[in-house]
Protein backbone atom coordinates (compact mmCIF):
# COMPACT_ATOMS: atom_id res chain seq x y z
CA UNK A 1 0.00 0.00 0.00
CA UNK A 2 1.47 3.52 -0.52
CA UNK A 3 -0.02 5.68 2.43
CA UNK A 4 0.54 8.85 2.65
CA UNK A 5 0.07 11.46 6.30
CA UNK A 6 -0.41 14.89 5.71
CA UNK A 7 0.94 16.74 9.21
CA UNK A 8 1.09 19.76 11.01
CA UNK A 9 3.51 21.22 13.09
CA UNK A 10 1.41 22.64 15.93
CA UNK A 11 2.26 24.86 19.81
CA UNK A 12 2.67 22.15 22.23
CA UNK A 13 -0.76 21.46 24.06
CA UNK A 14 1.40 22.67 27.56
CA UNK A 15 1.55 26.29 26.19
CA UNK A 16 -0.20 29.43 27.42
CA UNK A 17 -0.43 31.50 24.75
CA UNK A 18 0.09 35.12 24.63
CA UNK A 19 -0.11 38.07 21.91
CA UNK A 20 3.09 40.51 21.17
CA UNK A 21 2.28 42.96 18.09
CA UNK A 22 -1.07 42.07 17.53
CA UNK A 23 0.27 38.41 16.54
CA UNK A 24 0.54 34.92 18.53
CA UNK A 25 3.95 34.83 20.28
CA UNK A 26 5.89 32.16 18.99
CA UNK A 27 9.27 33.40 21.35
CA UNK A 28 10.34 30.19 23.32
CA UNK A 29 7.49 28.25 22.46
CA UNK A 30 7.89 24.38 22.25
CA UNK A 31 6.07 22.82 19.21
CA UNK A 32 4.98 19.08 18.63
CA UNK A 33 3.22 17.07 16.00
CA UNK A 34 -0.60 18.20 16.03
CA UNK A 35 -1.77 15.64 18.18
CA UNK A 36 -4.40 14.26 15.72
CA UNK A 37 -2.21 14.01 13.41
CA UNK A 38 0.07 11.47 15.62
CA UNK A 39 -2.57 8.98 15.29
CA UNK A 40 -2.31 9.40 11.83
CA UNK A 41 1.39 8.60 12.05
CA UNK A 42 0.25 5.40 13.99
CA UNK A 43 -2.20 4.26 11.93
CA UNK A 44 -0.23 4.60 8.81
CA UNK A 45 2.69 2.74 10.15
CA UNK A 46 0.77 -0.23 11.42
CA UNK A 47 -1.66 -0.97 8.09
CA UNK A 48 2.36 -0.86 6.75
CA UNK A 49 3.39 -3.47 8.73
CA UNK A 50 0.41 -5.46 8.12
CA UNK A 51 -0.25 -4.72 4.22
CA UNK A 52 3.29 -3.93 3.49
CA UNK A 53 4.35 -0.86 1.06
CA UNK A 54 5.26 2.61 2.41
CA UNK A 55 4.67 5.66 4.58
CA UNK A 56 5.17 8.86 3.71
CA UNK A 57 4.53 12.10 5.61
CA UNK A 58 4.15 15.30 4.34
CA UNK A 59 3.81 18.90 5.51
CA UNK A 60 3.34 22.13 4.36
CA UNK A 61 5.23 24.67 6.63
CA UNK A 62 8.57 26.18 7.04
CA UNK A 63 12.33 24.70 7.62
CA UNK A 64 11.52 24.73 11.34
CA UNK A 65 8.91 21.63 10.77
CA UNK A 66 11.77 18.98 9.65
CA UNK A 67 12.01 18.21 13.52
CA UNK A 68 8.56 17.57 13.34
CA UNK A 69 9.11 15.06 10.37
CA UNK A 70 12.08 13.65 11.82
CA UNK A 71 9.85 12.39 14.67
CA UNK A 72 7.55 10.77 12.31
CA UNK A 73 10.64 9.06 10.84
CA UNK A 74 11.76 8.27 13.92
CA UNK A 75 8.28 6.52 14.87
CA UNK A 76 8.37 4.42 11.36
CA UNK A 77 7.77 6.39 8.71
CA UNK A 78 10.02 5.29 5.70
CA UNK A 79 10.36 9.10 3.40
CA UNK A 80 9.92 12.31 5.02
CA UNK A 81 8.64 15.70 2.36
CA UNK A 82 8.60 19.17 3.27
CA UNK A 83 6.94 21.59 1.17
CA UNK A 84 8.14 25.16 1.94
CA UNK A 85 5.76 28.00 1.28
CA UNK A 86 7.94 30.48 3.48
CA UNK A 87 7.77 32.66 0.26
CA UNK A 88 4.05 32.58 0.04
CA UNK A 89 2.34 35.81 1.14
CA UNK A 90 -0.78 35.43 2.30
CA UNK A 91 -2.00 31.26 2.97
CA UNK A 92 -5.15 29.97 4.83
CA UNK A 93 -6.57 26.40 4.29
CA UNK A 94 -7.53 27.28 0.76
CA UNK A 95 -3.74 28.01 -0.15
CA UNK A 96 -2.23 24.62 2.09
CA UNK A 97 -5.03 22.48 0.25
CA UNK A 98 -4.08 23.85 -3.04
CA UNK A 99 -0.77 23.12 -2.27
CA UNK A 100 -0.94 19.86 -0.93
CA UNK A 101 -2.70 18.58 -4.61
CA UNK A 102 -0.29 20.33 -6.53
CA UNK A 103 2.18 17.90 -4.71
CA UNK A 104 -0.43 14.77 -4.77
CA UNK A 105 -1.23 15.22 -8.43
CA UNK A 106 1.53 12.73 -9.98
CA UNK A 107 1.68 10.40 -6.68
CA UNK A 108 0.54 6.66 -6.77
CA UNK A 109 -1.88 6.86 -3.44
CA UNK A 110 -3.86 4.62 -1.56
CA UNK A 111 -4.83 6.11 1.75
CA UNK A 112 -4.17 9.80 2.43
CA UNK A 113 -4.30 9.84 6.19
CA UNK A 114 -4.49 13.09 8.45
CA UNK A 115 -5.76 14.19 11.90
CA UNK A 116 -9.33 15.76 11.63
CA UNK A 117 -8.24 19.00 13.08
CA UNK A 118 -4.95 20.72 14.10
CA UNK A 119 -4.81 22.08 17.63
CA UNK A 120 -3.77 25.41 16.66
CA UNK A 121 -5.54 27.20 14.05
CA UNK A 122 -8.65 24.20 14.43
CA UNK A 123 -10.45 24.95 11.47
CA UNK A 124 -10.41 21.35 10.33
CA UNK A 125 -10.50 22.37 6.63
CA UNK A 126 -7.15 20.72 4.75
CA UNK A 127 -8.44 16.92 5.03
CA UNK A 128 -11.53 17.22 3.55
CA UNK A 129 -10.65 19.80 0.72
CA UNK A 130 -7.45 18.09 -0.32
CA UNK A 131 -9.90 15.04 -0.59
CA UNK A 132 -12.02 17.26 -3.53
CA UNK A 133 -9.29 18.27 -5.00
CA UNK A 134 -8.00 14.98 -5.61
CA UNK A 135 -11.49 13.44 -6.43
CA UNK A 136 -11.40 10.87 -3.78
CA UNK A 137 -14.09 10.15 -1.40
CA UNK A 138 -13.00 10.82 2.54
CA UNK A 139 -14.11 9.74 5.69
CA UNK A 140 -13.64 12.18 8.87
CA UNK A 141 -13.14 11.88 12.21
CA UNK A 142 -12.42 7.74 12.24
CA UNK A 143 -11.72 5.37 15.61
CA UNK A 144 -11.23 2.35 13.37
CA UNK A 145 -10.25 1.29 9.83
CA UNK A 146 -9.37 -2.23 8.17
CA UNK A 147 -8.58 -2.60 5.12
CA UNK A 148 -9.39 -5.54 3.26
CA UNK A 149 -7.64 -5.74 -0.47
CA UNK A 150 -9.46 -2.23 -2.21
CA UNK A 151 -12.70 -2.13 0.62
CA UNK A 152 -12.48 -0.16 3.42
CA UNK A 153 -14.19 -0.58 6.80
CA UNK A 154 -14.60 2.42 8.96
CA UNK A 155 -16.10 3.67 12.34
CA UNK A 156 -16.17 6.98 12.51
CA UNK A 157 -17.53 9.21 15.70
CA UNK A 158 -20.34 11.08 14.99
CA UNK A 159 -20.68 13.22 18.50
CA UNK A 160 -20.92 10.26 20.04
CA UNK A 161 -22.40 7.68 18.41
CA UNK A 162 -20.71 5.41 16.21
CA UNK A 163 -21.13 5.30 12.05
CA UNK A 164 -20.23 2.22 10.52
CA UNK A 165 -19.16 2.80 7.03
CA UNK A 166 -17.91 0.67 3.99
CA UNK A 167 -15.86 2.37 0.99
CA UNK A 168 -12.92 1.62 -0.68
CA UNK A 169 -9.45 2.57 -2.06
CA UNK A 170 -7.95 5.09 -3.23
CA UNK A 171 -9.28 7.30 0.25
CA UNK A 172 -8.43 10.10 2.09
CA UNK A 173 -9.35 9.67 6.37
CA UNK A 174 -8.91 11.84 8.83
CA UNK A 175 -8.05 10.60 12.68
CA UNK A 176 -10.12 11.03 15.91
CA UNK A 177 -9.17 9.69 19.31
CA UNK A 178 -9.64 6.81 19.70
CA UNK A 179 -8.15 5.45 16.30
CA UNK A 180 -4.88 4.38 18.75
CA UNK A 181 -2.06 4.75 20.82
CA UNK A 182 0.63 6.55 19.28
CA UNK A 183 3.94 4.92 20.16
CA UNK A 184 7.09 6.58 21.23
CA UNK A 185 9.94 6.76 18.81
CA UNK A 186 12.61 4.26 20.44
CA UNK A 187 16.56 5.12 20.36
CA UNK A 188 17.25 2.72 17.42
CA UNK A 189 13.99 4.65 15.55
CA UNK A 190 15.83 8.08 16.41
CA UNK A 191 19.23 6.73 14.87
CA UNK A 192 17.86 5.24 11.79
CA UNK A 193 15.22 8.37 11.06
CA UNK A 194 18.50 10.54 10.68
CA UNK A 195 19.08 8.02 7.71
CA UNK A 196 16.11 8.24 6.09
CA UNK A 197 15.15 10.38 3.03
CA UNK A 198 13.58 13.70 3.35
CA UNK A 199 12.98 15.96 0.53
CA UNK A 200 12.29 19.48 0.65
CA UNK A 201 10.26 21.08 -2.22
CA UNK A 202 10.06 25.05 -2.74
CA UNK A 203 6.67 26.41 -4.30
CA UNK A 204 8.77 26.95 -7.58
CA UNK A 205 9.26 23.37 -7.48
CA UNK A 206 6.19 22.62 -7.66
CA UNK A 207 3.44 24.12 -10.63
CA UNK A 208 2.08 26.50 -8.85
CA UNK A 209 1.50 30.03 -9.43
CA UNK A 210 1.23 32.49 -6.34
CA UNK A 211 -1.93 33.91 -7.51
CA UNK A 212 -4.09 30.85 -7.55
CA UNK A 213 -3.17 29.93 -4.16
CA UNK A 214 -3.18 33.05 -2.84
CA UNK A 215 -5.55 33.18 0.53
CA UNK A 216 -9.96 33.71 0.46
CA UNK A 217 -9.52 34.55 4.01
CA UNK A 218 -7.75 37.32 6.39
CA UNK A 219 -6.92 37.64 10.14
CA UNK A 220 -7.62 40.86 10.96
CA UNK A 221 -7.04 41.28 14.57
CA UNK A 222 -5.64 38.28 17.54
CA UNK A 223 -6.88 39.06 21.08
CA UNK A 224 -6.28 37.31 23.77
CA UNK A 225 -10.37 36.20 25.93
CA UNK A 226 -11.08 38.22 28.75
CA UNK A 227 -9.95 37.08 32.42
CA UNK A 228 -11.97 35.86 34.48
CA UNK A 229 -12.48 37.84 38.01
CA UNK A 230 -11.55 35.77 40.79
CA UNK A 231 -14.73 33.43 41.68
CA UNK A 232 -16.64 32.77 45.17
CA UNK A 233 -15.13 29.77 47.26
CA UNK A 234 -18.44 29.13 49.42
CA UNK A 235 -17.79 27.76 52.91
CA UNK A 236 -19.79 26.33 55.46
CA UNK A 237 -21.54 23.03 56.93
CA UNK A 238 -21.33 21.46 53.25
CA UNK A 239 -24.96 21.26 53.43
CA UNK A 240 -25.06 25.15 53.76
CA UNK A 241 -22.67 25.13 50.62
CA UNK A 242 -24.98 23.25 48.13
CA UNK A 243 -28.36 25.17 49.30
CA UNK A 244 -26.03 28.29 48.82
CA UNK A 245 -24.89 27.45 44.96
CA UNK A 246 -27.94 26.37 44.10
CA UNK A 247 -29.71 29.66 45.46
CA UNK A 248 -26.76 31.90 43.68
CA UNK A 249 -27.04 29.82 40.36
CA UNK A 250 -30.40 30.95 40.62
CA UNK A 251 -30.70 34.46 41.28
CA UNK A 252 -27.40 35.63 40.93
CA UNK A 253 -25.75 33.90 38.22
CA UNK A 254 -29.12 32.58 36.44
CA UNK A 255 -28.47 29.98 34.40
CA UNK A 256 -30.76 27.09 36.26
CA UNK B 1 -24.99 45.66 0.26
CA UNK B 2 -27.70 43.26 0.41
CA UNK B 3 -26.25 39.69 0.11
CA UNK B 4 -28.46 36.51 -0.71
CA UNK B 5 -27.41 33.81 2.06
CA UNK B 6 -28.05 30.02 1.64
CA UNK B 7 -28.52 28.14 5.35
CA UNK B 8 -28.13 24.28 5.54
CA UNK B 9 -30.78 22.89 8.02
CA UNK B 10 -29.95 20.18 10.04
CA UNK B 11 -32.18 17.64 10.87
CA UNK B 12 -31.34 14.91 13.69
CA UNK B 13 -33.73 12.10 14.95
CA UNK B 14 -36.39 14.06 13.21
CA UNK B 15 -35.96 16.85 15.18
CA UNK B 16 -34.41 20.41 13.75
CA UNK B 17 -31.48 21.38 15.41
CA UNK B 18 -30.69 24.37 17.13
CA UNK B 19 -27.76 25.21 15.48
CA UNK B 20 -30.32 25.56 12.43
CA UNK B 21 -31.89 28.51 13.68
CA UNK B 22 -28.76 30.02 15.01
CA UNK B 23 -27.36 29.54 11.40
CA UNK B 24 -30.93 31.60 10.21
CA UNK B 25 -29.66 34.36 13.21
CA UNK B 26 -26.33 34.32 11.16
CA UNK B 27 -27.09 34.46 7.72
CA UNK B 28 -29.81 37.54 8.32
CA UNK B 29 -26.53 39.33 9.70
CA UNK B 30 -24.42 38.72 6.96
CA UNK B 31 -27.55 39.06 4.28
CA UNK B 32 -27.46 42.62 5.68
CA UNK B 33 -31.22 43.13 4.30
CA UNK B 34 -30.83 40.61 1.29
CA UNK B 35 -32.63 37.24 1.34
CA UNK B 36 -31.91 33.97 3.92
CA UNK B 37 -33.02 30.60 1.84
CA UNK B 38 -32.90 28.17 4.06
CA UNK B 39 -31.92 24.51 2.78
CA UNK B 40 -33.26 21.30 3.82
CA UNK B 41 -31.60 17.18 2.75
CA UNK B 42 -33.90 14.73 2.80
CA UNK B 43 -37.73 13.89 2.40
CA UNK B 44 -41.18 14.67 4.28
CA UNK B 45 -39.61 17.74 5.56
CA UNK B 46 -42.61 19.94 4.48
CA UNK B 47 -42.89 20.75 8.66
CA UNK B 48 -39.46 21.57 9.19
CA UNK B 49 -39.53 23.87 6.75
CA UNK B 50 -42.68 25.82 8.31
CA UNK B 51 -40.50 25.77 11.46
CA UNK B 52 -37.73 27.63 9.57
CA UNK B 53 -39.53 30.10 8.44
CA UNK B 54 -41.01 31.11 11.90
CA UNK B 55 -37.64 31.34 12.92
CA UNK B 56 -36.51 33.96 9.98
CA UNK B 57 -36.25 32.45 6.91
CA UNK B 58 -37.66 33.90 3.80
CA UNK B 59 -37.77 31.01 1.96
CA UNK B 60 -36.66 26.74 2.12
CA UNK B 61 -35.84 24.41 -0.45
CA UNK B 62 -36.27 21.32 -0.04
CA UNK B 63 -33.79 19.26 -1.71
CA UNK B 64 -35.53 15.87 -1.99
CA UNK B 65 -34.06 12.46 -2.81
CA UNK B 66 -34.53 9.33 -0.81
CA UNK B 67 -30.22 9.27 -0.31
CA UNK B 68 -30.65 12.03 1.58
CA UNK B 69 -32.36 10.63 4.30
CA UNK B 70 -29.21 9.73 5.99
CA UNK B 71 -25.69 11.77 5.57
CA UNK B 72 -23.22 11.10 2.83
CA UNK B 73 -20.34 13.41 1.70
CA UNK B 74 -21.49 12.47 -1.39
CA UNK B 75 -24.86 13.00 -1.62
CA UNK B 76 -25.06 16.29 0.55
CA UNK B 77 -22.34 17.65 -1.63
CA UNK B 78 -24.52 17.05 -4.89
CA UNK B 79 -27.22 17.81 -3.85
CA UNK B 80 -26.03 21.39 -2.60
CA UNK B 81 -24.43 21.99 -5.56
CA UNK B 82 -27.09 21.88 -7.70
CA UNK B 83 -29.38 24.12 -4.83
CA UNK B 84 -26.49 26.06 -5.67
CA UNK B 85 -26.69 26.85 -9.06
CA UNK B 86 -30.26 27.47 -8.89
CA UNK B 87 -30.07 30.07 -6.07
CA UNK B 88 -26.94 31.94 -6.85
CA UNK B 89 -25.77 33.19 -3.01
CA UNK B 90 -23.28 35.70 -1.96
CA UNK B 91 -22.97 33.34 1.20
CA UNK B 92 -23.57 30.26 3.05
CA UNK B 93 -23.78 29.24 6.22
CA UNK B 94 -23.73 25.94 7.96
CA UNK B 95 -23.72 24.68 11.71
CA UNK B 96 -19.90 23.15 13.13
CA UNK B 97 -21.45 20.26 13.66
CA UNK B 98 -20.46 16.76 12.39
CA UNK B 99 -22.29 17.14 9.84
CA UNK B 100 -20.94 20.83 8.94
CA UNK B 101 -17.45 19.59 9.80
CA UNK B 102 -17.35 16.97 6.96
CA UNK B 103 -19.25 19.10 4.41
CA UNK B 104 -18.49 22.57 4.74
CA UNK B 105 -14.32 22.05 3.52
CA UNK B 106 -15.26 19.96 0.71
CA UNK B 107 -18.24 22.40 -0.75
CA UNK B 108 -15.80 25.11 -0.32
CA UNK B 109 -13.04 23.14 -2.26
CA UNK B 110 -15.58 22.79 -4.96
CA UNK B 111 -16.19 26.14 -4.92
CA UNK B 112 -13.05 27.33 -4.93
CA UNK B 113 -14.11 29.20 -2.04
CA UNK B 114 -12.97 30.31 1.39
CA UNK B 115 -14.24 29.16 4.79
CA UNK B 116 -14.40 30.31 8.28
CA UNK B 117 -15.20 27.82 10.51
CA UNK B 118 -16.71 27.27 13.98
CA UNK B 119 -17.34 30.81 14.09
CA UNK B 120 -18.88 32.21 17.87
CA UNK B 121 -19.80 35.70 17.22
CA UNK B 122 -20.07 38.21 14.00
CA UNK B 123 -20.51 41.97 13.89
CA UNK B 124 -21.11 44.28 10.23
CA UNK B 125 -17.95 46.27 9.84
CA UNK B 126 -18.46 48.97 6.79
CA UNK B 127 -18.65 46.75 3.70
CA UNK B 128 -17.62 43.82 5.28
CA UNK B 129 -18.50 41.05 7.61
CA UNK B 130 -16.07 40.11 10.60
CA UNK B 131 -16.04 36.80 11.82
CA UNK B 132 -14.62 36.27 15.50
CA UNK B 133 -13.46 32.50 15.99
CA UNK B 134 -11.25 30.43 18.94
CA UNK B 135 -7.99 29.40 18.41
CA UNK B 136 -5.67 27.31 20.28
CA UNK B 137 -8.49 26.00 21.45
CA UNK B 138 -10.09 28.64 22.88
CA UNK B 139 -7.16 30.02 24.61
CA UNK B 140 -7.34 33.33 21.86
CA UNK B 141 -9.31 34.67 19.74
CA UNK B 142 -9.66 36.12 16.30
CA UNK B 143 -11.31 38.03 13.87
CA UNK B 144 -11.62 37.32 10.07
CA UNK B 145 -12.37 38.21 7.08
CA UNK B 146 -13.45 36.82 4.04
CA UNK B 147 -11.27 38.51 1.49
CA UNK B 148 -13.08 37.33 -2.45
CA UNK B 149 -16.05 35.51 -3.12
CA UNK B 150 -18.59 33.64 -0.91
CA UNK B 151 -19.16 34.66 2.13
CA UNK B 152 -18.72 30.73 3.47
CA UNK B 153 -18.87 30.06 7.42
CA UNK B 154 -19.77 27.35 9.88
CA UNK B 155 -20.90 28.67 13.00
CA UNK B 156 -20.18 26.78 16.57
CA UNK B 157 -23.65 25.47 18.38
CA UNK B 158 -24.77 27.25 20.93
CA UNK B 159 -23.46 30.85 20.91
CA UNK B 160 -25.26 33.18 18.32
CA UNK B 161 -28.92 33.69 20.14
CA UNK B 162 -31.31 32.71 17.64
CA UNK B 163 -34.30 34.97 16.47
CA UNK B 164 -37.75 35.15 18.46
CA UNK B 165 -39.47 32.45 17.01
CA UNK B 166 -42.60 34.15 14.87
CA UNK B 167 -45.18 31.54 13.67
CA UNK B 168 -47.21 34.02 12.01
CA UNK B 169 -44.21 34.50 9.59
CA UNK B 170 -44.69 32.60 6.22
CA UNK B 171 -42.43 32.08 3.17
CA UNK B 172 -42.48 30.30 0.51
CA UNK B 173 -41.93 26.08 0.97
CA UNK B 174 -40.99 24.72 -2.48
CA UNK B 175 -39.13 21.37 -2.87
CA UNK B 176 -36.33 20.96 -5.49
CA UNK B 177 -36.21 17.02 -6.92
CA UNK B 178 -32.00 16.67 -7.27
CA UNK B 179 -29.95 14.56 -8.48
CA UNK B 180 -27.91 11.99 -6.65
CA UNK B 181 -25.82 9.34 -7.30
CA UNK B 182 -22.56 6.71 -7.07
CA UNK B 183 -22.00 7.51 -3.38
CA UNK B 184 -18.63 6.08 -2.36
CA UNK B 185 -19.17 5.50 0.90
CA UNK B 186 -21.92 3.72 2.15
CA UNK B 187 -23.26 4.11 6.43
CA UNK B 188 -24.13 0.30 7.24
CA UNK B 189 -24.79 0.90 10.35
CA UNK B 190 -25.00 3.25 13.27
CA UNK B 191 -24.43 2.54 16.73
CA UNK B 192 -25.75 4.78 19.06
CA UNK B 193 -23.83 5.96 22.34
CA UNK B 194 -24.48 8.49 23.95
CA UNK B 195 -25.15 8.10 27.51
CA UNK B 196 -28.27 10.25 27.50
CA UNK B 197 -29.99 12.22 24.22
CA UNK B 198 -28.27 15.80 25.36
CA UNK B 199 -25.07 15.74 22.75
CA UNK B 200 -21.99 18.03 24.25
CA UNK B 201 -21.76 20.41 21.54
CA UNK B 202 -25.03 21.65 22.10
CA UNK B 203 -26.23 20.70 25.55
CA UNK B 204 -27.05 24.05 27.96
CA UNK B 205 -25.76 22.40 31.11
CA UNK B 206 -22.60 19.52 31.78
CA UNK B 207 -21.31 18.16 34.16
CA UNK B 208 -18.09 16.69 33.86
CA UNK B 209 -16.05 14.43 35.97
CA UNK B 210 -11.98 13.74 36.21
CA UNK B 211 -9.60 11.69 38.04
CA UNK B 212 -11.31 12.31 40.98
CA UNK B 213 -14.59 10.48 40.10
CA UNK B 214 -12.07 7.20 40.68
CA UNK B 215 -14.23 4.55 38.37
CA UNK B 216 -16.36 3.99 36.06
CA UNK B 217 -19.28 3.45 38.73
CA UNK B 218 -18.17 7.34 40.39
CA UNK B 219 -19.45 8.96 37.41
CA UNK B 220 -23.32 7.59 38.14
CA UNK B 221 -23.78 10.77 41.01
CA UNK B 222 -22.74 12.73 38.21
CA UNK B 223 -25.03 11.25 35.78
CA UNK B 224 -28.00 11.89 38.27
CA UNK B 225 -27.34 15.08 38.78
CA UNK B 226 -26.99 15.97 35.26
CA UNK B 227 -30.29 14.04 34.70
CA UNK B 228 -31.98 16.04 37.42
CA UNK B 229 -30.46 19.42 34.99
CA UNK B 230 -31.26 17.90 31.53
CA UNK B 231 -27.29 18.19 31.24
CA UNK B 232 -24.74 16.57 29.39
CA UNK B 233 -21.77 14.33 30.68
CA UNK B 234 -18.75 14.83 30.16
CA UNK B 235 -15.35 14.02 31.32
CA UNK B 236 -11.41 15.25 31.34
CA UNK B 237 -8.44 13.77 29.63
CA UNK B 238 -7.55 12.18 32.81
CA UNK B 239 -10.73 10.42 33.79
CA UNK B 240 -10.75 9.22 29.98
CA UNK B 241 -7.24 7.94 30.07
CA UNK B 242 -8.14 5.75 33.27
CA UNK B 243 -11.11 4.28 31.32
CA UNK B 244 -13.58 5.50 33.71
CA UNK B 245 -15.40 7.03 30.63
CA UNK B 246 -15.53 6.77 26.42
CA UNK B 247 -13.13 9.48 24.77
CA UNK B 248 -16.39 10.70 23.43
CA UNK B 249 -17.19 12.50 26.37
CA UNK B 250 -13.49 14.09 26.61
CA UNK B 251 -13.74 17.90 26.72
CA UNK B 252 -10.10 19.21 25.72
CA UNK B 253 -7.41 20.30 23.79
CA UNK B 254 -7.80 17.34 22.26
CA UNK B 255 -11.40 16.44 22.84
CA UNK B 256 -14.64 18.47 22.64
CA UNK B 257 -14.39 22.25 23.15
CA UNK B 258 -17.62 23.24 24.71
CA UNK B 259 -19.40 26.69 26.13
CA UNK B 260 -22.69 25.66 28.10
CA UNK B 261 -24.35 28.14 30.15
CA UNK B 262 -23.24 26.16 32.73
CA UNK B 263 -19.93 23.73 33.70
CA UNK B 264 -20.24 22.09 36.91
CA UNK B 265 -16.45 20.40 37.09
CA UNK B 266 -16.77 17.34 39.71
CA UNK B 267 -12.97 16.14 40.53
CA UNK B 268 -11.20 17.54 38.03
CA UNK B 269 -7.82 19.49 38.52
CA UNK B 270 -8.01 21.58 35.79
CA UNK B 271 -4.81 20.91 33.33
CA UNK B 272 -4.16 24.15 30.95
CA UNK B 273 -5.54 21.26 28.01
CA UNK B 274 -8.79 21.23 30.07
CA UNK B 275 -9.55 24.61 30.88
CA UNK B 276 -8.29 25.33 27.01
CA UNK B 277 -11.67 23.61 26.35
CA UNK B 278 -14.40 24.73 29.01
CA UNK B 279 -12.80 27.81 29.84
CA UNK B 280 -15.11 30.12 27.90
CA UNK B 281 -18.15 28.38 29.66
CA UNK B 282 -20.44 30.98 30.68
CA UNK B 283 -20.71 30.01 34.48
CA UNK B 284 -17.85 27.61 35.97
CA UNK B 285 -18.61 25.69 39.21
CA UNK B 286 -15.88 23.24 40.64
CA UNK B 287 -16.13 20.93 43.29
CA UNK B 288 -12.64 19.19 44.56
CA UNK B 289 -11.31 18.34 47.74
CA UNK B 290 -7.85 20.07 47.03
CA UNK B 291 -8.45 23.98 47.40
CA UNK B 292 -5.10 24.40 45.24
CA UNK B 293 -6.80 23.04 42.14
CA UNK B 294 -6.26 25.19 38.93
CA UNK B 295 -9.69 24.80 38.34
CA UNK B 296 -10.66 27.15 40.76
CA UNK B 297 -8.77 29.77 38.90
CA UNK B 298 -11.66 29.71 36.58
CA UNK B 299 -14.24 28.83 38.42
CA UNK B 300 -17.74 31.35 38.99
CA UNK B 301 -18.42 29.09 42.17
CA UNK B 302 -16.12 26.52 43.96
CA UNK B 303 -16.61 23.99 46.56
CA UNK B 304 -14.09 22.83 48.75
CA UNK B 305 -14.93 19.51 49.50
CA UNK B 306 -15.43 15.83 48.17
CA UNK B 307 -17.65 15.45 45.00
CA UNK B 308 -18.92 12.11 46.57
CA UNK B 309 -20.61 13.86 49.09
CA UNK B 310 -21.33 17.29 47.38
CA UNK B 311 -22.62 15.72 44.17
CA UNK B 312 -25.68 13.92 45.70
CA UNK B 313 -26.55 16.64 47.89
CA UNK B 314 -26.74 19.07 44.83
CA UNK B 315 -28.97 16.41 43.33
CA UNK B 316 -31.62 16.36 46.12
CA UNK B 317 -31.17 20.15 46.74
CA UNK B 318 -31.98 20.77 42.56
CA UNK B 319 -34.97 18.18 42.77
CA UNK B 320 -36.67 20.23 45.65
CA UNK B 321 -36.13 23.68 44.00
CA UNK B 322 -36.87 22.70 40.74
CA UNK B 323 -39.86 20.56 41.94
CA UNK B 324 -41.29 23.81 43.65
CA UNK B 325 -40.69 26.33 40.78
Amino acid sequence: MNLYVILKRTFDTEEKISISNGAISHDSAEYIINPYDEYAIEEAITLRDAHGGEVTVVTVGTEESEKELRTALAMGADKAVLIDTEELESTDQFTTSAVLAEFFKDKEYDLILGGNVAIDNGSGQVGPRLAELLGIPQVTTITKIEVNGTDVFIERDVEGDVEKIETSLPLLVTAQQGLNEPRYSSLPGIMKAKKKPLETLEIDDLDIDEEDVAAKTKTVEVFMPPKKEAGKILSGEVNDQVKELVSLLRSEAKVI
Amino acid sequence: MSKKVLVLGEVRDGELRNVSFEAIAAAKEISSGGEVVAVLCGEGLNEAGKALIHFGADRVVLAEHSLLSTYSTDGYVQALLQVIDQEKPDGLVLGHTALGKDLSPRLAARLKSGLISDVTSLEQAGENVVFTRPIYSGKAFEKKVITDGLVFVTIRPNNIPPLEIDESRSGDVAALAVDVKDLRTVVKDVVRKASTGVDLSEAKIIVAGGRGVKSEDGFKPLQELADVLGAAVGASRGACDADYCDYSLQIGQTGKVVTPDLYIACGISGAIQHLAGMSNSKVIVAINKDPEASIFSVADYGIVGDLFEVVPLLTEEFKNVLVKS
